[in-house]
C-alpha cells in the first residue's frame, strides 16, 4: 500500500483508469443501458438523454457498445497475450535450459517469423484461416509470441548457468521441473514488464485488425470496429468515431504509465548510482 | 577491412536465406486454403472438365516444389500472376502502388527525421528537466494512440474544422507535385506522429547512454561547454545507433502505413493488400505480402550494414 502512495501522478492516474476498464469489462450487463445487439433506435441518432453518445450505423446505442466492447475487445487481448506469454515463455525456457541444436533451432526459427511484419502476416493468416475468435487469439499468440520467447530465453540464459540450476540437474530433476521451478521464479520481474508492454502492442494490433475489419466481427461490439462503422460521420463534422478511438487510446496509455513506472523502479536504483 | 567484409557479406547471405524462407512461408500458407485459384475462379457453376482444363493452363497439377519455384521466379522477374478479382495482371498494379506508398512515406520521414532528432537530443541535453518531463510524457501518449486515431483526429481538425485539407487522398499519377503533395500531407503528418514518438525516445536513450560514459565526464572536467561536448564528443559516436534507430522505424513506417492509407483511401499497396484481403484474392495478397515482407527484411538488413561499417572498432582492428 505504501509503494502505491509513492507512485507518481501519472501511474495512479494509469491504475485508476485500468480499475475503471476491468469494472467495465465485469459488469458490462448491469452498467450498460442497452444490450450490445438490440437496435433500438434510427441510424446515427444524435446525443440525447435515451442515448448519451447517440446511435451507430444500424440504430444501436454507442455507450452501450462501448461499455459492451470493454469486454470483448480487452478480454480477446488478455486471452492472446496470456497465449504469447504461454508459447513464449514455454519454448524460450525450453531453448535456455536444453541449448545447443533446439536451441539453435527455436532461435532460428523466431527470427525469421520475427522477419515479417506482423500486421502483414496477421492479414495474411486470417484470410487463409478465416476470423473465428479462437482463430484470432491464435494467429496473434503465434505471431507474438518470438518477440516473448527472445526475452524470456536471454533472462533464462542469465539463471541457467547459476549452482542452484546446475544443483537441480544433478539432483535429476527433468527439463519441466527445471523450467517451472527454477528459472521461472527468478525471471518473474521482466516478465511482468513485458507483459505489459506486449498486451499493449496486441491490443493494438486486435484494434487496427477490427479496424481492417478482420479482427472482431460483428455483432460483437468492438472499439476498432466501433470506428470503422462510424468513420463516414466525421466527415459531417460529428466526432462519433474518435470515442471507441480514444477508448482503445486511453487504455494503451494507462498501462505504458504503469510499465513506465515499473521499468523506473527496477532500474531506478541503477540510475541513482550512475 | 577484410573483416567487415566478411562480417557484410554474411549479412547479406543472411538476408537472402530470411527472404526464401519468407517466401516459402508466404506459398505454403496459401497451400493450407481448401479449393485453389480454379475453383475461386470459377465459382460454384465449374464443371470437372472445365476446372481441369483451367489448372492444366495455369499449371496447378504440377508437384509443389515446382509450382514454388516457378511462382518465385516469376516474383523476381516481374511476372506475378493475374489478379483474380479484376483479371489484371498484378505487376501492373503492385508497382504503380508501392511507389505511391514510398512516397507517403518518404514524406513522413523526411519530417520525422530531423523533428525526432532534435526532440531526443534536447531532451537527453535537459534530462529531467521540465522539457524533458513534458516530451517523455507526450511521446509516450502518442506511442499509445491506435494509428486510425492519430489520423481521424488529423481529419477532424484539419480537414472538417478548418477545411485546410483533403479528408481522402485521392491521388494519381499525372498529378503534379504540388497537388500531390498537399493531397498526401495529412496522411503523411499521420504517420510522423506515430514514429517521431519512437524515434525520438530511442534517440535520446542513446545520447543519455553515451553521456554516461568516461569520456564525456572527461570533457566535462576539462570545462568545456554542454552544446560543445554534444555536437564534438557525443554526437560524433552517436551517429551508428542513430541510423540503426531511423532505419529500424522506416522499417516500422512501411508497415504502419496500412492502416493510415485505409483511413484516408490513399491509393497505396497497404489498400491494395487490404482489399485483396477482403475479396480473398490469394495471388494478390501473396504478391503484396512478399512485398512488403521484402522491404522490411531489406531495411533491417540495411540497419545491419550500417551498424558494421560505422563501428570503428571494427573499421581499425588492432
Amino acid at each position: 500500500m505504501k509503494l502505491l502512495e509513492q507512485a507518481p501522478l501519472s501511474a495512479k492516474f494509469g491504475m485508476a483508469i485500468i480499475v475503471v476498464y476491468v469494472i467495465a469489462a465485469v459488469f458490462a450487463p448491469i452498467l450498460a443501458p442497452y444490450p450490445q445487439r438490440a437496435i433500438v433506435g434510427s441510424q446515427f441518432e444524435a446525443i440525447s438523454a435515451a442515448h448519451w453518445l447517440g446511435t451507430d450505423h444500424l440504430g444501436r446505442d454507442m455507450l452501450s457498445r462501448l461499455i459492451y466492447a470493454a469486454r470483448n475487445t480487452v478480454g480477446i487481448a488478455v486471452a492472446a497475450t496470456a497465449l504469447t506469454f504461454l508459447f513464449g515463455c514455454m519454448l524460450g525456457f525450453l531453448a535456455a535450459t536444453i541449448g545447443g541444436w533446439g536451441d539453435q533451432l527455436l532461435s532460428r526459427a523466431a527470427d525469421t517469423i520475427l522477419a515479417i511484419p506482423t500486421l502483414i502476416f496477421a492479414l495474411m493468416l486470417l484470410t487463409v484461416f478465416g476470423t473465428a475468435l479462437p482463430v484470432l487469439v491464435l494467429v496473434i499468440g503465434f505471431l507474438e509470441s518470438p518477440k516473448v520467447f527472445r526475452i524470456a530465453r536471454s533472462s533464462a540464459m542469465n539463471v541457467v548457468v547459476m549452482d542452484f540450476v546446475e544443483a537441480a540437474r544433478l539432483r535429476g530433476e527433468g527439463v519441466g521441473w527445471i523450467m517451472r521451478r527454477e528459472l521461472l521464479p527468478n525471471v518473474m520481474a521482466p516478465l511482468v514488464a513485458e507483459f505489459g508492454l506486449r498486451f499493449c502492442f496486441v491490443f493494438l494490433m486486435i484494434s487496427a485488425l477490427s479496424f481492417l475489419g478482420l479482427g472482431i466481427q460483428p455483432p460483437l461490439a468492438d472499439w476498432g470496429a466501433m470506428v470503422r462503422e462510424t468513420a463516414q460521420l466525421i466527415s459531417f463534422g460529428v466526432p462519433t468515431p474518435l470515442i471507441p478511438a480514444f477508448a482503445i487510446a486511453l487504455l494503451t496509455i494507462a498501462v505504458n504509465f504503469v510499465v513506465d513506472w515499473f521499468l523506473y523502479k527496477q532500474s531506478g536504483l541503477k540510475e541513482e548510482r550512475a | 577491412m577484410a573483416r567487415i567484409a566478411v562480417l557484410i557479406a554474411q549479412r547479406l547471405g543472411l538476408g537472402v536465406l530470411i527472404l526464401f524462407a519468407v517466401s516459402l512461408i508466404i506459398m505454403f500458407v496459401v497451400e493450407l486454403l481448401p479449393g485453389d485459384t480454379c475453383q475461386e475462379l470459377m465459382g460454384q457453376g465449374a464443371t470437372p472438365q472445365t476446372l481441369q482444363a483451367c489448372r492444366a493452363a495455369l499449371g496447378l497439377d504440377d508437384p509443389m516444389h515446382e509450382r514454388y519455384l516457378s511462382w518465385l521466379g516469376g516474383m523476381l522477374t516481374g511476372d506475378m500472376g493475374i489478379s483474380l478479382a479484376n483479371q489484371r495482371p498484378i505487376d501492373e498494379l503492385v508497382i504503380r502502388r508501392i511507389l505511391n506508398t514510398f512516397f507517403l512515406a518518404g514524406i513522413a520521414a523526411a519530417i520525422a527525421v530531423p523533428l525526432s532528432l532534435m526532440l531526443g537530443i534536447l531532451a537527453a541535453m535537459y534530462r529531467n528537466s521540465i522539457f524533458d518531463r513534458i516530451v517523455n510524457v507526450s511521446t509516450l501518449t502518442s506511442i499509445s494512440f491506435p494509428e486510425f486515431f492519430v489520423a481521424y483526429i488529423l481529419i477532424f481538425i484539419f480537414a472538417v474544422e478548418l477545411g485546410m485539407f483533403p479528408s481522402v487522398s485521392n491521388v494519381h499519377a499525372d498529378m503534379a507535385f504540388q497537388e500531390r503533395l498537399y493531397r498526401s500531407l495529412l496522411p503523411a503528418l499521420s504517420l510522423t506522429l506515430v514514429i517521431t514518438a519512437h524515434m525520438m525516445r530511442m534517440t535520446r536513450a542513446t545520447i543519455v547512454n553515451l553521456m554516461a560514459s568516461p569520456y564525456i565526464e572527461m570533457a566535462r572536467l576539462k570545462g568545456i561547454r554542454g552544446m560543445r561536448i554534444i555536437t564534438y564528443h557525443a554526437l560524433p559516436n552517436a551517429f551508428a545507433p542513430i541510423i540503426n534507430v531511423i532505419t529500424l522505424n522506416l522499417a516500422y513506417l512501411i508497415v504502419g502505413v496500412v492502416v493510415v492509407e485505409v483511413v484516408f483511401v490513399y491509393p497505396g499497396l497497404g489498400q491494395l493488400l487490404v482489399d485483396a484481403v477482403s475479396n480473398r484474392d490469394m495471388p494478390l495478397v501473396q504478391a503484396g505480402a512478399l512485398m512488403f515482407a521484402a522491404v522490411y527484411v531489406l531495411l533491417n538488413l540495411f540497419a545491419d550494414i550500417v551498424s558494421i561499417i560505422s563501428n570503428p572498432r571494427l573499421l581499425h582492428p588492432r
